[in-house]
């Protein structure tokens, strides 16, 4: 439960300050007190992209270990110590960013500055989460030696995937912080290497999100089937899913460096291959979950063309919110080939098209399930029941978030091909008609977004 | 482990689609030269006016051949130096007649910067100690905007210049 507290305490901060945001950006207020656009959009970054997802993960994943394998008090312990680790890291960024002292935005691109405990701070949410990472590991090695001969449990083989992807990624980013950042920002260094810093960041940034979609596909794999009343389609084809995606995950980061003076083309173009591989078991994963509705709603008796599809538990927040996650990660992920696609990608790159991209895919396909995750994990852990009542609001809340994301992810994406740009506070540039269209746009975003925070929080 | 016949169709199907849009890219590329801007050039980013392209004198427009331009750039938080014109101003507009060849050359003493002419294909990351380069026609006559896409400091919104093609 303490991982779950720290998540939506980080999502009502990290959502006021996305608020707060748009609202500058519309061109219609100033911010109080001096605080800079920066700190605010730092903030958002920081504390929804790493903070709040991280957090939830690990518990999340903590519960189904506890659950599938078991949890020895040994292990409850050292979990304990993740938690504790991480938290103190992440007050130490946190403060060093809400001081104005770090407001470098979550890629802390070298040479942005930072004060010294910003990077400390992030090392050390880093070796939190890889004591989670190895407790799990354990987790599973004590089940095996118990019952040996065993097909591991499949939320165990899961959430272990995950745990490997996250350690390979994070490899990069503790490289980039420890060698290069730390001792730059005391002073040892004179210089640092703004390609190499970039490359080992997005090498970490981008199996990232897969980090993040991975709880979610668990969640669509193994505990909706449960949900509904049926059973996965194949467990084999949900494991194959799972290693293709961590294969896939290692080389997808180079995407995000494709318009970079400093990488030759060949060398881009083969990462763009390698980047597009990973549909191949996204497209798995969208086969197995449809055909496990209507398998179960066969079996149930439905035996008209939709009429299985009619018959889903439209009204059970558990299903409708992972759901309109999934339906949101179509066009988020054909999105995602757009942006990968080598010269296609100056179209868009760094234009708010981007920030439209990912929240449709983290804020609206992850991050809704995690709401449909919490729906049902909050009354396993503490005894209690989802009532009727919190069930309807439930409902209204997901409806209302995802009324309100999408409003402002279309408005993005249009602005984004106009050519509106990302990260950047409210301006009129050299004035003119384009500008003028991309602060319709903005305006938009502002009143969508302010429609879907607030019932959230 | 085996496959149900219609996961097949769905697979290839999927996997058939992915190839041929990486075809199209890949003969983009690789037949029409159309590549992300990819130079690997350096520069010293404590001394880019040593550079011949990066003299105080050589920065803005150039007209190298009939139709043929060369915009040279230094960008600074929080600033595009575009050059000066015959009045020692500092130019904050780029004019070319339509149909115009541009190549453009950007490079940076501090920080990551971006470069995006909004409504046309340049947009390019701007490193210290790498110089940025796109080459573009440009086609259609109007007003462009410069903007700087990368975050790159307090004033990154007021970094800003413009491109008129003229008919």
């Amino acid at each position: 439960m303490a991982f779950m507290y720290v998540t939506f305490t980080s999502l009502l901060v990290g959502g006021l300050m996305g608020l707060l945001q748009t609202f500058v950006r519309s061109g219609k207020y100033t911010l109080p007190f001096g605080i800079d656009y920066y700190t605010i959009l730092t903030v958002h970054g920081v504390i929804l992209g790493l903070v709040m997802t991280t957090f939830f993960i690990i518990g999340f994943q903590f519960s189904l270990m506890g659950k599938t394998v078991g949890l020895t008090d040994k292990q409850r312990k050292a979990a304990w110590w993740s938690f504790w680790i991480m938290l103190a890291g992440t007050i130490m960024a946190s403060v060093m960013v809400l001081t104005g002292q770090a407001s470098v935005l979550y890629t802390f691109y070298a040479p942005l500055r930072a004060h010294p405990v910003f990077y400390f701070g992030l090392a050390l949410v880093i070796i939190g989460s890889w004591i989670a990472v190895f407790i799990n590991f354990r987790q599973l090695y004590l089940w095996r030696k118990a019952n040996k001969g065993q097909k591991s449990p499949l939320l165990a083989y899961m959430v272990t995937i995950n745990m490997i992807m996250w350690v390979i990624a994070s490899l990069g980013v503790a490289v980039s912080v420890l060698v290069l950042f730390i001792p730059w920002s005391l002073g040892y260094t004179a210089t640092i290497n703004v390609l190499l810093s970039r490359t080992l960041f997005w090498y970490f940034g981008h199996p990232l999100v897969y980090f993040w979609l991975l709880p979610a596909y668990m969640a669509w794999y193994a505990i909706i089937p449960k949900i509904i009343g049926g059973k996965i389609l194949s467990d084999s084809l949900a494991r194959l899913a799972f290693i293709l995606l961590l294969l896939f995950s290692i080389p997808v980061g180079f995407h995000h460096q494709l318009t970079e003076p400093g990488i030759d083309a060949t060398w881009k173009f083969i990462q763009v291959v390698l980047t597009f591989m990973v549909v191949i078991p996204t497209l798995m994963t969208a086969f197995s979950i449809f055909a496990t509705f209507e398998a179960t709603g066969r079996k149930k008796g439905y035996t008209t063309l939709f009429g299985w599809f009619r018959k889903l538990p439209w009204k059970d927040v558990r299903f409708l919110a992972p759901f309109i996650g999934m339906v949101a990660f179509i066009p988020g992920g054909a999105g995602g080939i757009i942006n990968a696609s080598h010269q296609m990608n100056a179209l868009i790159h760094n234009t708010i098209w981007v920030t439209g991209h990912f929240h449709l895919t983290a804020a609206m396909t992850s991050v809704l399930t995690f709401f449909g995750i919490t729906y049902w994990l909050v009354p396993h852990l503490t005894g209690r029941r989802l009532t009727p009542r919190l069930n309807k609001l439930g409902i209204i809340q997901s409806l209302t978030w995802t009324v309100g994301m999408l409003i402002m992810s279309t408005a993005m994406h249009i602005q984004g091909l106009l050519g509106g740009p990302r990260r950047s506070n409210f301006s009129e540039y050299a004035g003119g008609a384009q500008v003028d269209t991309w602060i319709s746009y903005q305006m938009a975003q502002e009143s969508a977004d302010r429609f879907s925070s607030l019932p959230s929080s | 482990m085996n496959l149900h016949k219609y996961e097949k169709i769905w697979l290839i199907f999927g996997i058939g689609s992915l190839a041929v849009f990486l075809a199209v890219i890949g003969f983009a590329a690789f037949w029409k030269g159309t590549h992300p801007q990819s130079h690997i050039e350096t520069i010293d980013p404590q001394n880019v006016e040593a550079h011949e392209a990066f003299k105080p004198e050589n920065l803005g427009l150039r007209e190298v051949a009939d139709g043929k331009y060369t915009v040279n750039i230094i960008a600074s938080a929080f600033n595009y130096d575009l050059g000066k014109d015959e009045n020692g101003n500092r130019v904050d507009t780029i004019r070319v007649p339509r149909g115009s060849t541009v190549l453009f050359q950007v490079t940076t003493p501090d920080v990551v910067h971006g470069f995006q002419i909004a409504g046309t294909n340049v947009n390019m990351m701007v490193e210290p100690g790498h110089i940025s380069r796109y080459e573009t026609v440009m086609k259609n006559n109007g007003e462009f905007t410069i903007v700087c896409n990368e975050y790159c400091g307090i004033g990154h919104h007021l970094m800003f210049g413009k491109v008129e093609v003229y008919d």
